[in-house]
């Protein structure tokens, strides 16, 4: 995001429009670059290109925070602006749930993960 | 994953997602915590940072640092693809037990945490233990066999660490696969099994 006079702009300080609160959005829940994302042209924040282009292959935000070397709470924000720009989706296994159990209450999700475990 | 389609991905279609999971490995300082992630995971451990100033207002001595800032606190995890629509990640809790602030972004929607203990410095595991007791997450007391603890011990250290009958205590070594996906497995009967109990 270059400012008209060139100058950098640090896109993850714009917060507006935000769906959900930054903290709220689970360390393991799942980031994919959707396909805006991919086809749009390298991002010219360092930071948030190596990101678009890490999650081709979906990446948890404590990933992207490891590989991208941010602390968790700068992965977060970037994340969150990234889906609020349509860039990455956030599949938060919380709220794919909302309404019905959490997934780590869930007796068919616990048997695919015991399953799972016991085929490793 | 309901419908998989490489050439689609739009932003629009929540039921490609997978699902991801996580657990959470307790325990105190050295005992072990990243070696037992580390043995079954997919990737390296990697490390992520949380800033003292993110959730400051849970960390119990704020007023020793100056100007709440500078501190950083580290976790390591793992992964484990456990099917094309399901990861499970694995996350060790910072070595030291002060930073409670960070366990609550940790443990918040965990299947359950292993509580890994080395018998020669038990009290190192009673910050771990009370925290998920109080929470009523689910654990299970994964004892790391540094000096070849034997399993009729274990009911001693129970006893020690006056941990109910119903909590799962297991032997293991934490640089075997085969011994922490048995701890896993462990855990995660654990927590169907309370589902079950209601
Ligand atoms: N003999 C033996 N050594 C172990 C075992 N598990 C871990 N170790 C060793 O103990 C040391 C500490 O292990 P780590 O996995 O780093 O412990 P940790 O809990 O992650 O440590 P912190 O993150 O610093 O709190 C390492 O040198 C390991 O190789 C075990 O089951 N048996
Ligand atoms: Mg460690």
């Amino acid at each position: 995001m270059a400012a008209p006079d060139g100058r950098r702009v640090r896109p993850y300080l714009a917060t507006r429009g935000r769906t959900r609160p930054v903290q709220d959005i689970a360390i393991e829940a799942l980031v994919s670059t959707t396909k805006d994302g991919r086809t749009r042209g390298a991002d010219p924040e360092p930071e948030r290109e190596r990101i678009l282009r890490l999650c081709h292959s979906p990446r948890s935000v404590a990933e992207v925070a490891a590989i991208v070397s941010t602390p968790l709470g700068v992965a977060r924000v970037l994340v969150a602006d990234l889906e609020t720009e349509g860039l990455v989706r956030v599949a938060d296994p919380h709220a794919a749930f909302a309404g019905s159990t959490e997934p780590a209450r869930n007796l068919s999700v616990l048997e695919r993960v015991r399953d799972g475990l016991r085929r490793l | 994953m309901a419908f998989v389609d490489s050439e689609v991905s739009d932003g629009t279609q929540a039921d490609q997602d997978a699902l991801s999971v996580k657990i959470v490995v307790a325990g105190g300082f050295g005992v072990g915590k990243t070696t037992f992630v580390g043995a079954v995971s997919e990737i390296e451990p990697l490390r992520t940072e949380a800033l003292m100033t993110e959730a400051s207002t849970n960390v119990d001595d704020l007023s020793m640092l100056p100007e709440k800032r500078t501190t950083t606190v580290a976790m390591d995890f793992g992964r484990i693809t456990l099917a094309d629509d399901l990861v499970l990640y694995l996350f060790g809790t910072p070595g030291q037990n002060r930073f409670w602030f960070m366990w609550d972004d940790i443990t918040r929607g965990a299947i359950g945490a292993v509580v890994l203990v080395d018998t020669r410095r038990l009290a190192d595991c009673f910050g771990a233990i009370d925290y998920v007791e109080q929470r009523g997450i689910p654990f299970v007391v994964a004892l790391n066999a540094f000096n070849g603890i034997q399993e009729h011990d274990v009911e001693d250290v129970r006893d020690a660490l006056q941990v109910g009958p119903e909590v799962p205590f297991v032997v293991t070594d934490a640089r075997e696969r085969e011994s922490v996906k048995v701890v896993l497995v462990t855990l995660v009967e654990h927590a169907m099994s309370l589902i079950q109990q209601g």
